[in-house]
């Protein structure tokens, strides 16, 4: 949090000693072993392989790990407020009204049987004491800034009546539609393709520096990170290995964050072998502070 | 020209439902060519090889792969010469089969005889060895499936190899070991690679040559030396580069559709 702007203030959310376990027949497996981190109002990436771990610090957050997974941490606060003390109710009024989620895939995460508007609609009533009509031009107005070209029609439509990619926006419309302080998105863009990714990622981009609003950005891939977030945690078996400013990802030190980057074809350098990563088993020990 | 393709056209639906999914393509790839088919989803850069490969026989135009006339239904001896390798190596091995019988069934097939050592050779090819033959896919890692699933197009010992997007299921480490072991067996094999995806850097990675197509036509072919130079004359291609470039508030803004 180097940022002037979020330098003075009480950390949005702070991360300490967070730990996901999940029991097996051979004993509990940790998909998370000890990740600190505290967040402002500021765009941190959160990057790693399959199995690192990045979902699950994402949805631990708000306490959507599914039983029988175990989430423990020495602090996890909101504002201050503890998260993992808060009752059921407390966190149903935080989830989505404070720190709101847009997963991977819109054809998953929207409800089939109901038109896009009123799901919108609906997100916004939940958490507020508006009725119908207001409801209605909220979320018309929530499309519009997402940059949906014809709200009227797109609002009376069912999800499978959008493309890929007006599904996302309407997901994210969706979410930030109570105005949230926080935002975890996990893989928001990865289902799209590129020229529509950069499009949805503008939008959140200006959400974020409109609304002040804080945001984790889950994804796999370090060059998007690299120019989309202000600040990158790099995870590998459950550890946060390395933490770095965006813009210094190139300079990064840990070999894993070296490994990543030679590993990754280059449109500008000539056709070769790519250097292949050997893991060092001492990586999964030597975890570092964010 | 091992592979000729003149004036394709698919068309899925009819009525007013018809939808022309591959509009007037014409290309053609060399032998021993690494060709990449680039595009973004619904550009029908799928839909080509899969017209190629047989998958879908709903097609007009000509296809000749290796010289000899394809028709919309494959000869068995075709698929000795053309093989495929899918995107997702979760879904594209048989969850109840081993390694072992998902290799042996092509040789069943194709009458081939000498299975045991074929499979045992074709292992080792690529870089799984005979200790992962007698596992099932749940016992295997992504890059190791995707393994097995090029083994499968190799142990017929094909000329030509289709991929469709063979990488992009995987994480990047292992995106890199794929790559290599593609580029090690088309020099080995002597094999004509046609990889179609939507990322530009693997294309400039693996392939000499590539056309990029938008909804349903192609748009430009050029070498892969003119991709690493940005050397695009065609506007979506440009654009397609910059996205590709990672993010930047201002590019986003510029981008438009191309119809």
């Amino acid at each position: 949090m180097a940022d002037n702007k979020t330098a003075h203030d009480a950390p949005l959310l702070e991360v300490s000693n967070l730990r996901v376990a999940f029991p097996t027949r051979t004993g509990m497996a940790e998909a998370v072993r000890g990740v600190s981190f505290s967040l402002g109002r500021e765009k941190l990436g959160i990057v790693g392989e399959s199995g690192s771990g990045k979902s699950m610090t994402g949805r631990s957050i708000l306490r959507l790990v599914p039983p029988p997974g175990r989430v423990s941490a020495d602090r996890l606060a909101f504002n201050g407020e503890d998260l993992l003390a808060a009752s059921p109710r407390r966190l149903r009024e935080i989830r989505g009204r404070r720190i709101a989620m847009v997963m991977q895939d819109p054809k998953y995460s929207l409800n089939p049987v109901m038109t896009v508007g009123r799901q919108i609609a609906e997100a916004y009533r939940v958490h507020s004491k508006a009725g119908a009509a207001e409801a209605k031009r909220r979320a018309l107005e929530m499309l519009a800034a997402v940059r949906i070209r014809d709200p009227e029609r797109v609002y009376d439509r069912y999800p499978h009546e959008v493309s890929g990619g007006m599904g996302q926006r309407i997901m994210i419309a969706m979410m930030l539609i109570p105005d949230p302080d926080l935002l975890i998105a996990d893989e928001p863009t990865s289902a799209l393709d590129v020229t529509v990714q950069m499009q949805v990622l503008a939008i959140l981009d200006d959400l974020c520096s409109q609304r002040g609003m804080g945001m984790i950005f889950v994804s796999h891939d370090l060059n998007l990170v690299a120019s989309f977030c202000d600040r990158i945690l790099i995870m590998y078996a459950g550890r946060v290995v390395e933490s770095c400013r965006a813009s210094e990802l190139h300079a990064a030190q840990h070999p894993y964050t070296r490994g990543l980057l030679a590993s990754l074809p280059r449109i500008d350098e000539p056709p070769g072998d790519l250097p292949v990563l050997s893991r060092d088993p001492v990586w999964l020990t030597a975890g570092r502070e964010a | 020209m091992m592979i000729d393709i003149r004036d394709l056209q698919v068309r899925f639906g009819r009525g007013v439902d018809a939808v022309t999914a591959v509009d007037g393509v014409t290309l053609s790839v060399r032998e021993g060519e690494s060709f990449g088919l680039v595009g973004e989803s619904g550009s029908g850069k799928s839909t080509v090889l899969r017209a190629v490969s047989g998958l879908n026989d709903e097609w007009t135009g000509r296809i000749a792969v290796a010289g000899a006339e394809q028709g919309p239904v494959r000869q068995t001896g075709f698929y000795k010469l053309c093989q495929m390798v899918f995107q997702d190596p979760y879904g594209s091995l048989h969850p109840r089969h081993t390694v072992d019988r998902i290799l042996a069934e092509p040789i069943a097939i194709h009458g081939l005889g000498d299975a045991d050592a074929r499979i045992d050779r074709v292992l080792r090819d690529v870089g799984l060895g005979p200790a992962f033959r007698f596992r099932y896919p749940h016992q295997l890692s992504g890059g190791q499936r995707q393994r097995v699933a090029i083994a499968r197009a190799l142990v017929l010992e094909p000329r030509v190899l289709l991929l469709d997007e063979p990488t992009s299921a995987l994480d990047v480490s292992v995106q890199a070991e794929i790559l290599n072991l593609l580029r090690r067996l088309r020099a080995e094999h002597g094999l004509t690679l046609v990889l179609v995806t939507h990322n530009l850097a693997v294309v400039a990675n693996l392939c000499d040559r590539l056309a990029v197509m938008n909804r349903g036509r192609l748009v430009e072919e050029m070498s892969v030396e003119e991709l690493r130079r940005g050397a695009a004359r065609q506007p979506y291609t440009l654009q397609l580069l910059r996205a590709s470039q990672g993010y930047d508030r201002a590019t986003a803004e510029s981008f438009r559709d191309y119809a």
